[in-house]
């Protein structure tokens, strides 16, 4: 393996530009210190004013029944599914980037786990209202919880959309803790330079009246290492769960074993395309230029070119699969993708998804901004349409005559842009009144953090600041 | 007689500490570790990597507490399956066994997820005494460096080698600053 620069423990790593730990918290605690600015006034009205939009749009269809939809036999998921599947697959960069690349010790991770774990739970509060809404009967809804009850009936647990609620359950519940306690020390470092009462009434209550002891840490790093190795597996089985949704059943184009790493590698896909679409501006507004550098940029644009990758031969595989299985139905399904009536739905998941990220080969791409903006956003486009190519691929079953087309209504496209509403909403609040980034950990992996700074007799740390 | 709050003494909670960098606490922690106290504590903006063995502690038992949650959810959401299947509403869907244990994977695997989490943060918490609402140090203006770029050792009063003067001293040898009694 290649050593990185970052790896060498004399030379300043690229994490972060600044030898200074209080430099360090001045930069992540003073935006939320501040007043807001006008822009984020602005930003939070506007978001505010699509989640009333979402809260009336549900409560239309609670009042008339899901025939609001554009869903009809055979197309019975439309496109709640396709904005279930997308929102929840966004949620998944974050525990991976919080789990999967602290086990792998990737330090650059400290400058956007935060982030990418706020923005996780976010997009599971979205992509858990559609399943939810879908069932039609909302006033049964615990019906999909084993809760004892007079009737003697129970859920069928040989069901995926059952391993579902559990799945989806779980990696929210666990999201959010894995985020509160990482929480934890900086809501204190918030504490201890609160100025107003209220203030510090407040932070002291969330920050549970941490004290840095060194007893402490120790069971804090070992609970915070448990969590991220079991986060792991958590992020990989969601995922595949949500692609059971799919694969268990027996209609032609989804009934295929590709689908759970299939499902995955899209979800990381289009969770980091978010992830640097919202850093992107949030290191341009709140000026964190020092901390988030073109290094985790550039191995984030890495992350998206192997996934994209990765999705890309998915698509040829099935397409593959589909010929070499000699079998009419499910030939069928996937020249209808590509050449039926949404043929422009595959081809722009697939110029949105494979061709778009390829663009990351080239260095001189993956270090400009205002194009790797483009892409991620691209990326995101293309990941919706393959839920929906996905999804409608039920617009032509087996039965000729009961093939039709499937268009959305109106609340479909509101309900789904509402959506927009509650994430931002949560977002801009997260990123005004909470540390964006992990002041401890972005601390800890500074050169200066170590006991044995300055011990050896190379250069000392801070002589390489050129990095990139 | 009726005791006032004047009559009370201020109880002595122990004798706080700042050092500048990672490295100075980390070589004093060592030093105090060796003098033999054991009720005493590093305070530190991150966790310090190794001062767990400058301090002399053992191994953090957050393990057990995982494992035994971690069988609790996995046997426990097994058995919530395997009990409705079989006892509360055996039921046969689409031809199946009663009991098709592979379909009950997922509902097993993430209930251990789920346990485990909790037991994680609450085990965290328990383990080190926390949410509390007070803590003598918090009495110390200086202390809230802590959380910022402050290092610190406090050696606590009810340590048996606890003396005011010899601790004190101890902590200026080791090169402390800004050396304070804190009261309880």
């Amino acid at each position: 393996m290649i050593l990185h620069r970052d790896d060498d423990p004399t030379r300043r790593p690229t994490l972060v530009e600044t030898g200074d730990f209080h430099e360090v918290t001045d930069i992540i605690t003073i935006p939320a210190e501040t007043k807001p600015t006008s822009t984020w006034v602005i930003l939070l009205l506007m978001s505010l004013s699509l989640l009333s939009v979402m809260i009336g749009m549900i409560g239309y269809l609670f009042w008339e029944g899901t025939g609001v939809w554009g869903v009809n036999i055979p197309v019975g998921w439309g496109w709640a599914i396709v904005n279930f599947v997308w929102w929840i697959g966004i949620g998944h960069a974050g525990t991976l980037i919080s789990a999967i690349l602290f086990l792998f010790r990737q330090r650059w991770r400290t400058a956007i786990n935060r982030f990418s774990e706020a923005m996780t739970i976010f997009a599971v509060m979205c992509a858990g209202i559609f399943p939810g809404i879908h069932v039609g009967r909302i006033w049964v809804i615990y019906w999909v919880f084993p809760i004892p009850n007079s009737m003697g009936v129970w859920p069928n647990f040989r069901s995926p959309l059952l391993w579902d609620v559990f799945a989806v359950s779980t990696y929210f519940t666990v999201s959010l803790l894995f985020w509160y306690m990482g929480l934890i020390p900086d809501l204190a470092t918030f504490r201890d330079r609160a100025t107003t009462k209220v203030r510090g009434f407040v932070l002291a209550i969330f920050a549970l009246g941490w004290r840095g002891s060194a007893r402490h840490w120790q069971n804090y790093e070992r609970a915070y290492l448990i969590l991220a190795a079991i986060s792991t597996p958590l992020v990989l089985s969601v995922h595949s769960i949500v692609s059971f949704d799919f694969a268990v059943s027996k209609v032609p184009g989804w009934h295929t074993t590709i689908f759970p790493p299939y499902f995955v590698a899209g979800a990381v896909f289009s969770g980091f395309a978010l992830v640097e679409t919202l850093l992107l501006i949030a290191r341009q507004v709140f000026g964190l230029h020092k901390v988030v550098r073109m290094h985790h940029l550039d191995n984030m644009n890495k992350f998206m070119l192997l996934t994209g990758s990765l999705v890309g031969y998915a698509y040829g595989m099935e397409l593959f699969i589909a010929w070499y299985s000699g079998n009419m139905y499910e030939r069928f399904a996937f020249y209808n993708r590509a050449l039926g009536e949404f043929w422009w739905s595959y081809w722009i998941m697939v110029s949105c998804n494979v061709i778009a990220p390829q663009l990351f080969w080239f260095k001189k791409i993956r270090f400009n901004i205002p194009i790797m903006f483009i892409i991620t956003i691209l990326i995101n486009i293309g990941m919706w349409f393959e839920r929906f190519v996905i999804v409608i691929t039920l617009h032509a079953d087996f039965l000729p005559s009961s093939w039709g087309y499937y268009r959305p209504t109106w609340v479909d496209i509101w309900t789904y842009i509402g959506t927009f509403g509650l994430f931002g909403t949560f977002f801009l609040l997260f990123l005004k009144y909470l540390p964006q980034l992990a002041i401890a950990e972005v601390k800890g992996v500074m050169p200066e953090a170590s006991p044995h700074f300055g011990d050896d007799h190379h250069a000392p740390a801070g002589a390489s600041a050129k990095g990139h | 007689m009726e005791k006032t709050i004047s009559d009370v003494k201020p109880k002595v909670f122990g004798v706080l500490a700042q050092f500048a960098t990672p490295k100075d606490v980390y070589h004093a922690a060592e030093k105090v570790r060796d003098k033999g106290y054991k009720k005493w504590d590093v305070h530190s903006p991150f966790p310090i990597h190794g001062i767990d063995g400058a301090m002399g502690l053992g191994d953090s038992r957050m393990g057990w507490i995982a494992l035994f949650m971690a069988m609790a959810g996995c046997f426990g959401g097994f058995g919530l399956q395997y009990w409705i299947n079989m006892f509360a509403q055996p039921v046969v869907i689409g031809g199946k066994p009663l009991n098709p244990y592979p379909a009950f994977v997922p509902v097993s695997f993430e209930p251990g997820i789920l346990f485990t989490a909790f037991g994680c943060i609450i085990g965290m918490l328990v383990l080190n005494g926390l949410p509390r609402w007070y803590h003598a140090l918090f009495t110390s203006q200086n202390f809230k460096k802590f959380s910022d770029n402050g290092f610190f050792i406090c050696i606590e009063a009810r340590d048996p080698r606890f003396k005011l003067d010899e601790t004190r001293k101890l902590l200026e040898d080791i090169g402390g600053r800004n050396i304070e009694v804190v009261e309880d």
